[in-house]
């Protein structure tokens, strides 16, 4: 073969992937930017400019202008692209790592039941009507418990394989959706089963600044210990046995994983309720943008699903007069996306 | 040779009540090729398992330099000892040259620099394997016997004394078998130490120093392949009668006597 052939005949993603991830995050910071001039209450470039410019004394603004601009962007619309960046990067980045661990195209932070626990668990809290605080504990316990009773059902049939894996995520997932259903079922049909509902459908409506704010940085960490485990999860993505054999140690690597992976879910599903597809399209999206090795993989996959939902929150609060909850519109978006994503990755499905 | 760098002492190993392995004892020296011959399910790549630490015997012990196995780090094992699989499917595109470059794991560890002198190590393997022209394909897209070649550089690049190999030949067309050898051989040379099972006796003879016949969950016979490998043997192993020819240059190879 001819070193020109040769060069040909290399994946375009090879090439592309060094100088990708800078693309991406500016791309992401023009996205955040966009959403924020996008509302009912329109705002242009400049009266972002001249707002941030104002916190930092460069230009000074008329004292009933500041104020508007600070409630438009500080209180409503940053609140919302804070918790749509780091939700979907969270998303997202679970997915990926779902996927390497379980050797799965497939898996998604919903395949050991985690997303149906944290939604389970958050609902339970809205029909007690408990805090914000303690909506986002239980929904972390209720991912938690969903993941505990997928590995421990995997554990009762033998060694927790990747295959009794993904059947105990089954089981568990469909448990705690029936006891989804049996809480609303439980709930006032007037008052709290219209909020379980529509929190279910995803929104980032009710997201205040403090909460975006608390929540980022966890997921941020999440995230992080995720990319930390980049090498091993390479390894594992071989297979067990070649995991192992590269002084892998396996059981901690994919337990660590699943864990960091949960809590970053549990995390996005306490802030904003269930927003699927993002976890399956993204990192499928990312793969073919950089390929798969998750040291590039995982931030590629967090900057897509950033952007993703970035783009989905401003279609989900500017298509119609009313606002439409983000769960539907990123399922609408996500499912010709994964289509068109699906129709290029499948060449390497073995 | 010098003492033996690898030992299973009487190793049994049970799946589902039934005993696929009953005391079998496999010593391998430093530079020594060793092939492991058995039966479809006689339980050979059970003993590679064992042999690696994958799993944990019933009964018996693995000693890796006259300590037991487990008393070395698992990344000090991995330093030691590399493994390729017998079948293998990726779900995942990584490139041929990324999967070769996965042997550096154990040395780099799972934040450490690949280094320049790294990179050449992962291009000299491929050079030697005669797959550099595969180093930017995608591993999914490539053939079954051009996986194999891939598996065995990660376990070259992984620079280990002992590879263990379970049936390497597999998928291989027959000029990439030859160089096989002929580079298990040259590595051997160097002071590399082999285990492989394999179906063909005549690549224990080309390529080894040492048979195990592996018979009813423990080692039959074992010793220089012109001994162990008779044509009685196979017959027993293999339920085949055959005959031995040899070629003038003093290779031995195996026929069946009768394909009806």
């Amino acid at each position: 073969m001819s070193n020109a052939s040769c060069i040909e005949a290399r994946p375009r993603w090879r090439r592309r992937a060094p100088g990708v991830l800078p693309v991406l995050g500016v791309v992401l910071v023009i996205s955040a930017a966009g959403a924020m001039t996008l509302g009912r209450y329109p705002l242009s470039l400049r009266d972002l400019l001249a707002f941030f410019g104002a916190r930092l004394h460069l230009v000074a603004l008329a004292p009933e202008r500041d104020d508007l601009l600070r409630n438009l962007i500080l209180e409503i619309r940053a609140p919302r692209i804070i918790a749509a960046a780091s939700i979907g990067a969270a998303l997202s980045v679970a997915g990926a790592a779902f996927q390497s661990v379980f050797r799965n195209p497939l898996a998604s932070p919903g395949l050991l039941g985690a997303l149906g626990g944290s939604c389970f668990g958050a609902a339970l809290a809205l029909l007690l009507g408990l805090s914000w605080a303690a909506v986002q504990g239980l929904s972390f316990v209720g991912g938690l418990a969903a993941v505990a009773l997928g590995v421990g059902v995997a554990n009762a049939f033998g060694a927790a394989s990747m295959i009794t894996l993904v059947l105990g995520g089954m089981i568990s997932g469909a448990f705690f959706t029936a006891l989804l259903s049996a809480l609303k079922y439980m709930a006032d049909p007037y008052d709290q089963l219209p909020t379980i509902i529509y929190w279910l459908m995803g929104s980032l409506t009710g997201v205040s600044l403090s909460q975006a704010l608390t929540a980022a940085p966890a997921m941020l960490a999440g995230i992080a210990a995720l990319l930390a485990l980049a090498r091993p999860m390479d390894a594992l993505a071989m297979g067990e046995d070649e995991a192992r054999s590269l002084g892998v140690p396996v059981a901690w690597v994919r337990y660590g994983a699943i864990a960091a992976a949960t809590f970053v879910t549990a995390l996005a599903v306490s802030l904003a309720g269930m927003i699927g597809w993002i976890g399956l399209f993204a990192p499928h999206f990312a793969r073919l943008v950089v390929g798969p090795r998750n040291a590039v993989l995982l931030p590629a996959s967090a900057l897509v699903g950033a952007i993703f939902l970035i783009g989905a929150d401003c279609l989900a609060r500017s298509l119609v007069k009313a606002e439409i909850p983000i769960g539907i519109v990123t399922e609408l978006l996500g499912i010709p996306a994964f289509l068109l994503v699906l129709r290029r990755s499948r060449r390497s499905w073995t | 040779m010098s003492g033996p760098a690898l030992v299973g002492v009487d190793l049994a190993f049970d799946r589902d009540g039934r005993k696929v392995l009953d005391g079998a004892s496999l010593t391998m020296g430093a530079g020594e090729v060793v092939a492991l011959l058995g039966a479809n399910g006689s339980g050979k790549t059970t003993l590679l398992r064992l042999l690696m630490g994958f799993l944990r015997p019933a009964r018996g012990r693995v000693f890796l330099h006259g300590a037991a196995l487990e008393a070395h780090g698992r990344r000090i094992i991995a330093q030691k000892i590399a493994y390729v699989a017998q079948t293998h499917a990726a779900p995942f595109p990584f490139l041929v040259r990324d999967v070769v470059a996965l042997g550096l794991l154990p040395r780099t560890g799972w934040f450490g620099a690949i280094r320049a002198a790294d990179a050449e190590r992962v291009d000299e393997v491929m050079g030697r394997l005669k797959i550099s022209h595969l180093a930017d394909r995608p591993y999914t897209e490539i053939s079954g016997g051009e996986r194999q070649l891939a598996l065995i550089g990660r376990a070259l690049a992984q620079g280990a004394e002992i590879l263990v190999l379970d049936e390497p030949m597999t998928g291989l067309d027959y000029g990439a078998q030859m160089r096989l050898i002929a580079l298990l051989r040259a590595l051997a040379a160097e002071g590399r130490g082999f285990v492989m099972s394999t179906h063909h006796p005549e690549h224990a003879h080309w390529a080894c120093d040492r048979v195990a016949l592996l018979e009813q969950g423990r080692i039959g016979a074992e010793g220089p392949p012109g001994q162990v490998l008779t044509t009685a043997a196979i017959e027993r192993l293999y339920g085949v009668k055959v005959e031995a020819v040899e070629t003038k240059a003093g290779r031995k190879a195996f026929a069946p006597l009768n394909l009806g």
